[in-house]
């Protein structure tokens, strides 16, 4: 579980409505939703008033209750709980979010936070100097095979390198994210094994036209990604775990602190549940 | 190895036509009403003659799950509502039937449908598949005006599809959290039985599967199911959608048989391991939520539901995971026990408090700052976690970090004992321990 709290109310907007085109939107959406039903409605309707102002205001969440029917609490609950709601302002031009789960780890998702922490702000949620540009690290995104990927805003940038994520973010700080091509930033065809199809290789006739133009759309720069050659090694916070070092507290006042004090083994404040092998 | 023409997902990736009239030149909405002409039993006998089984993840079989559906109406309305959840760490096969075969699944939606007394269906798309969810809106559109859903379509048999979407709860993906999302309130799951056959949605009868169940059922009625028996082994019939991410030269979505070798698997389709066979660290052959398996032991591995779990793992959503020996492996299940951390959805003790604290420990032994006794606590806690919680999130959570201390104790064992090492202050005089 994942704390989660509103934004302070220094920056929570007195008002929220949704403007004519939503409203008319918002009103269709009820609608789908059998007849004392309309509480269904309340993630596509937040979701949409996040799409207007940027993130889930205060407002927002009352205005949906109203429109709905439900206590407040019940929107409250469901705008904390599911974490694609943004409680507090995000970046304006991209909100970089960058999948850190295994599958995207073992590619080498970790560069690209690095990236996101040198080019946007050391902690993630936190606005850059121009207010334009945010991150986070997030959970799976389902593109697995794609790895690693960020998603920004509606589009996700897949088969990514740290140099290539620091281009796109360039691009949307500059105000030009329609530009850059969504999906695989390499040579590839959407999951298709990059290099050729193994499969459904054969185009039927009807489907030549569109084949081609497919395969000539995807090229692109660099051929064959080179999966980064660090990923997933650990992290070296302390010497202790530096491989490097082999004695990291050579100062005698330092390894004195190192050292065992005599009788303190855990053993002995708790009888340990296993009997212990003989030496 | 499965030939083209025998592949359901003709459009995988996504290079031909996705409109109705493609799909249509493809093979699909290919005689639908004659197969509902066929009858309700017919249909549920067939699926269940087919032997599918459900693919996302559990591998209960579909056409047993679609006949718990009470045969008459109550007066009150049935529910088909679509899994398109998908969120498990490493599967994304659903996202390219959404995107690029959506007729597939629509196809499927009205077969399913009429097969269980539905007239209405939903199908929630999980909050982060925006492009996916767009897509598939158009593809229902696109049936509503050419005359295939709604009333009085023609097909003859009234039903309205809906597409509803989350916003980035792993749980919703359990079928009672997804309805209990789908009533607009937080994804916690509920307590079984009642089952969702008979208090579902809305109270109502309510069947749940997956995309992919669904979008092959079409294909299985027109070709009979004979024709999907006879891939793969008894009790594991059919073809199934791999999703291979991680360690190899390229990774990719692929439809091949069932009980394919993991061997052929990759070799075919991936291009080999990166840095070869011999660089093999462990697989995760099911998606996050089953344990790992020694690549030793993987490489004759058969890619079906009973292959794998004679391994001590399971097929899951078959998305492969794949680690070489630049992988560590400790960080990689510990990233595992973060993301289910995140994602508990804190109903019940054992998890929200349980994941918090394996990740905790976890996080100890990637550094290796920990007692080797606490190896046997991990396991033990994984244990009680494990079966003491209303969803199997708790399970999930539990099984990467058994299967890890399984198979990679020795590992974690080298861990503890280098950080000892260091830790150990120079020219101290070790004293023997008497």
């Amino acid at each position: 579980m994942s704390v989660r709290r509103l934004a302070e109310d220094t920056v929570q907007p007195a008002t929220f409505a949704f403007n004519k085109e939503n409203a008319a939107w918002a009103k269709a959406t009820i609608n789908k939703y059998p007849k004392g039903r309309e509480q269904s409605a309340v993630i596509p309707l937040l979701m949409r008033a996040q799409e207007q102002d940027g993130w889930v205001t205060k407002a927002a969440i009352e205005s949906v209750a109203d429109m709905l029917g439900m206590p407040y609490i019940r929107v409250l609950e469901v705008a904390t709980f599911y974490t694609q709601f943004q409680l507090k302002p995000v970046g304006s031009r991209a909100h970089v979010q960058v999948c850190g789960t295994t599958p995207c780890m073992l590619r080498g998702a970790e560069d690209l936070i690095k990236v996101c922490k040198k080019k946007i702000a050391a902690e993630p949620f936190t606005l850059n100097e121009g207010g334009t540009l945010s991150w986070e690290e997030v959970e799976c995104q389902g593109a697995c095979v794609n790895a690693p990927m960020v998603m920004i805003f509606k589009d996700t940038f897949e088969d990514l390198t740290a140099e290539r994520l620091e281009e796109i973010i360039d691009q949307f700080e500059a105000g030009k994210g329609a530009e850059v091509k969504p999906g695989p930033q390499i040579d590839r065809v959407y999951s298709a094994p990059i290099g050729g199809l193994t499969t459904l290789q054969v185009p039927q006739p009807e489907e030549k036209k569109s084949a081609v133009r497919a395969s000539k759309s995807a090229g692109g720069d660099k051929a064959v990604s080179v999966p980064p050659s660090n990923a997933a090694k650990p992290k070296t916070a302390s010497d202790v775990t530096n491989p490097t070092l082999k004695t990291p507290a050579t100062a005698k006042k330092a390894s004195a602190r190192n050292a065992k004090i005599e009788g303190e083994t855990a053993d002995k404040s708790k009888p340990a549940k296993k009997p212990r092998v003989k030496r | 190895m499965l030939r083209d023409e025998d592949r359901i997902f003709t459009n995988i990736y996504g290079l031909k036509d996705k409109s109705l009239k493609g799909a249509m030149a493809r093979g699909h909405w290919d005689g639908t009403k004659e197969l509902l002409e066929k009858g309700r039993d017919w249909i549920i006998n067939e699926v269940k003659a087919s032997g599918l089984r459900g693919r996302g993840g559990a591998g209960f079989p579909t056409g047993l799950k679609w006949s718990f559906m009470p045969k008459e109406s109550d007066g009150r309305p049935h529910y088909l509502v679509v899994n398109a959840d998908e969120s498990e760490p490493g599967t994304c096969k659903d996202r390219d039937i959404m995107r690029h075969d959506p007729h597939t699944l629509i196809e499927g939606c009205v077969i399913a449908s009429f097969a269980m007394g539905a007239h209405t269906a939903y199908i929630y798309v999980r909050g982060e598949f925006i492009r996916e969810r767009e897509a598939l809106q158009a593809a229902i559109d696109e049936c509503y005006e050419y005359g295939l859903l709604g009333r009085n379509n023609k097909l003859g048999y009234d039903i309205d599809i809906f597409v509803h979407h989350g916003a980035g709860a792993y749980i919703c993906g359990e079928e009672t959290a997804l309805l209990e999302s789908l009533e607009g309130k937080k994804g916690q799951p509920r307590l079984k039985p009642p089952f969702p056959a008979n208090m579902g949605l809305y109270g109502c009868p309510t069947t749940v599967n997956n995309v992919e169940s669904i979008a092959v059922t079409p294909t299985i009625l027109r070709r009979g199911a004979g024709w999907y028996t006879s891939f793969g082994r008894p009790n594991n019939h059919g073809t199934k959608l791999y999703s291979i991410s991680g360690h190899v030269n390229r990774p990719c979505t692929v439809e091949d048989a069932m009980s394919i070798p993991f061997h052929e698997l990759i070799e075919k389709h991936c291009g080999g391991i990166r840095g070869g066979w011999d660089n093999l660290l462990a697989v995760i052959p099911g998606g996050s939520s089953v344990p790992c398996v020694p690549g030793a032991q993987m490489k004759d591995a058969i890619m079906d539901y009973d292959g794998l779990r004679e391994l001590g793992s399971g097929l899951g959503t078959a998305a492969v995971i794949v680690m070489d020996k630049s992988t560590d492996i400790i960080k990689a299940i510990w990233r595992l026990s973060a993301f289910y951390k995140h994602e508990s959805c804190g109903q019940c003790t054992p998890c929200r408090e349980g994941t918090g604290w394996m990740m905790r420990v976890m996080e100890r032994m990637v550094q290796g700052r920990a007692q080797k006794r606490e190896i046997d606590m991990l396991f033990d806690v994984t244990k009680q976690v494990e079966g003491h919680t209303i969803c199997a999130l708790g399970d999930a959570a539990a099984w990467p970090i058994q299967g890890l201390i399984k198979h990679f104790r020795p590992e974690m064992e080298k861990r503890i004992d280098e950080y000892t090492r260091n830790a150990t202050s120079h020219g101290a005089v070790l004293e023997a321990a008497e």
